[in-house]
């Protein structure tokens, strides 16, 4: 069962079970719908982007299963005080540590790289990467759904 | 495997005169193998089946000794193969009992046969206003093509309702069934919540309101005796693969008089006579809607599914697996978290459940893990998921060479969640 605790971290159990900045944001100047038609997964992400391009607050409210919701969980606490280019290589570098590709091991990406096991099932790379792309959608400031297909 | 620390309930006795799953089980190779260390337990019958040795050689000794193209070469190859491909179709014919062999076409699937009965009777028989009524039980593949064929022509798609158990409601039936009703759409069996569907009954009341009926057989012909005559269906559909047979082949049955009237749907070669640039005369049936170079091996692979499930039996192969879900079903009682979704009471071998608030993706990789094989997600059927109010559910289904001790490695699995999750 080691592998299978490499996948599930206890940050993780912590996050799916009291997410961080779980609610609305009446604030938010982006918002995002993700949704990941293989499982049904679905979030809503909400940001205040201020005039200088820096995150100031990121919320997101859905349904998913434990990656998905402990990977938004903990963007939202790696995203504030971020501008958007700062994000993106939060991300490329997230993304690079989830695919296994470019042997990334998370050194640089701080509590993001409890995420690190799933690169070993790949069918679970969608589950952790779904609110970064609602995220990327929320900043360009398309409102319309993204999905992971 | 784990060790088993709980009690086990044996109430449910094994069928008498029953299969012989540990012979069984040797003619499937891909059974015996590891999964992370732990052997494959395979409980995704429901999205395909393995394949039997008797399929892998027939696909094996066709691209060895037997390749060519059918219908067309005067070589003694090329007949080889046709004589191999068409005695499928009798095959078939003689499986489903359908007078004609004229009635059996072959498709790659039962997704790729519902559209082209969509595209070709429905765009020739259905018009603005009228009716097709489906089941709020279907498959995405029995749901989109009618959509399609409503947008294109201006016709309204209707559902009949099922209750809480995933039982249709029949007795709405009759009021949904209008003069306007062209055609009812209805599963056989639920492959996501293993209802099996009294379809003699609803082509009755289709038939007496003068609406064709097409039956989606995809989870159906491999778990229970199918005969459309009896039926009186007018179109019946199957997938292979769901058979014991290879992917991208399947059947669509076709009452003969209605098939001789549609037009054809794919042009090509093969489903003609005769061209020329002025006028192209169609082929006879069922050669009319098979244009192109089919999935020959796959033909073949078919017809020796068929042949090895009938050597086995459906009536044995029906008690096995119902045992297997009365055995399961009775089991999930002790997880207390276990929700099953589908308790109709005509069930095939299908269990679909939920697990407190546990994810069925989290599910299902974590009984991945201790090599067990499940299906977890919408199951292509969202507006079933829609009804039961959940994103997902996860989803084990039985085949012929599933085993008690199988179920018993599942409900193990199923523990090992919970504590991973507490
Ligand atoms: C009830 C039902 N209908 C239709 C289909 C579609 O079958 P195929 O994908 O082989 O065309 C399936 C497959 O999952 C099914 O379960």
């Amino acid at each position: 069962m080691d592998e299978l605790r490499d996948l599930y971290q206890e940050v993780i159990f912590d996050h799916n079970r009291q997410p961080r900045n779980f609610h609305k944001l009446p604030a938010a100047n982006r918002r995002a719908d993700g949704f990941n038609p293989l499982c049904g997964d679905q979030l809503t992400v909400y940001m205040k982007v201020n005039d200088a391009g820096v995150i100031e607050e990121v919320s997101f409210e859905g349904r998913g299963c434990a990656i998905s919701t402990a990977s938004a969980s903990i963007m939202t606490e790696t995203l504030r005080g971020k501008t958007g280019q700062e994000a993106q290589r939060l991300f490329d570098g997230f993304h690079r540590l989830v695919t296994g590709d470019g042997g990334s091991n998370g050194s640089e990406l701080g509590k993001l790289a409890v995420l690190g096991g799933v690169r070993d099932y790949p069918s679970r790379v969608k589950c952790a990467t779904l609110a970064w792309h609602t995220v990327q959608a929320a900043l360009r400031n398309e409102s319309s759904r993204v999905t992971t297909e | 495997m784990n060790p088993v620390s709980e009690p086990r309930l044996h109430v449910v006795k094994p069928a008498v005169g029953a299969l012989d799953v540990a012979r069984v089980r040797t003619e499937f190779p891909i059974l015996h193998q590891q999964v992370r260390g732990k052997p494959l337990v395979y409980l995704d019958n429901a999205a395909t089946t393995q394949k039997p040795r008797a399929v892998i050689e027939a696909l094996d000794h066709y691209y060895r000794f037997d390749n060519a193209n059918i219908h067309r070469g005067v070589h003694t190859l090329s007949v080889r193969a046709t004589v191999a491909y068409e005695r499928t179709r009798e095959t078939i014919r003689d499986f489903i009992n359908a007078r004609s062999t004229k009635e059996v076409v072959f498709v790659r699937g039962a997704t790729e046969a519902i559209n082209l009965v969509a595209q070709t009777w429905g765009r020739a028989n259905v018009k603005a206003g009228d009716e097709i009524l489906i089941s709020e039980m279907e498959h995405h593949s029995n749901i989109v093509p009618w959509q399609m064929l409503c947008e294109q022509v201006g016709a309204k798609l209707k559902v009949i309702p099922i209750n809480d158990a995933g039982e249709l409601l029949l007795e709405q039936l009759d009021s949904l069934l209008t003069e306007r009703t062209k055609l009812v759409g209805v599963t056989h069996c639920s492959n996501a919540l293993g209802t099996v569907n009294p379809v003699r009954k609803i082509i009755e009341k289709a038939h007496a309101a003068g609406a064709v009926v097409l039956v989606d057989g995809a989870q159906a012909v491999a778990h229970l005796p199918v005969d459309v005559q009896a039926l009186d269906c007018d179109f019946y559909v199957f997938s292979g693969h769901k058979l014991y047979g290879p992917t991208g082949v399947g059947a669509l049955y076709g009452k003969e008089a209605l098939l001789d009237a549609m037009p054809p749907w794919h042009g090509g070669g093969e489903m003609i006579k005769y061209v020329t640039f002025e006028k192209t005369i169609y082929n006879d049936l069922p050669a009319k809607f098979e244009a192109g170079t089919p999935h020959i091996a796959g033909g073949i692979g078919l017809g020796a599914a068929i042949d090895y499930v009938r050597g086995i039996g459906l009536g044995a192969i029906a008690a096995h697996e119902h045992d297997l879900l009365s055995y399961a079903t009775q089991r999930t009682a002790e997880i207390p978290e276990m929700r099953i979704i589908g308790t109709a009471r005509e069930k095939s071998g299908i269990l679909s459940f939920e697990l407190g608030r546990i994810h069925p993706h989290d599910i299902g990789t974590i009984l991945d893990h201790q090599g067990v094989a499940i299906r977890t997600g919408h199951h292509c059927a969202m507006p079933v998921m829609q009804r039961y109010c959940v994103p997902a559910t996860a989803r084990v289904s039985f085949a012929m060479y599933n085993t008690r001790e199988e179920v018993d490695a599942f409900m193990n699995a199923v523990r090992k969640v919970i504590e991973v999750f507490r």
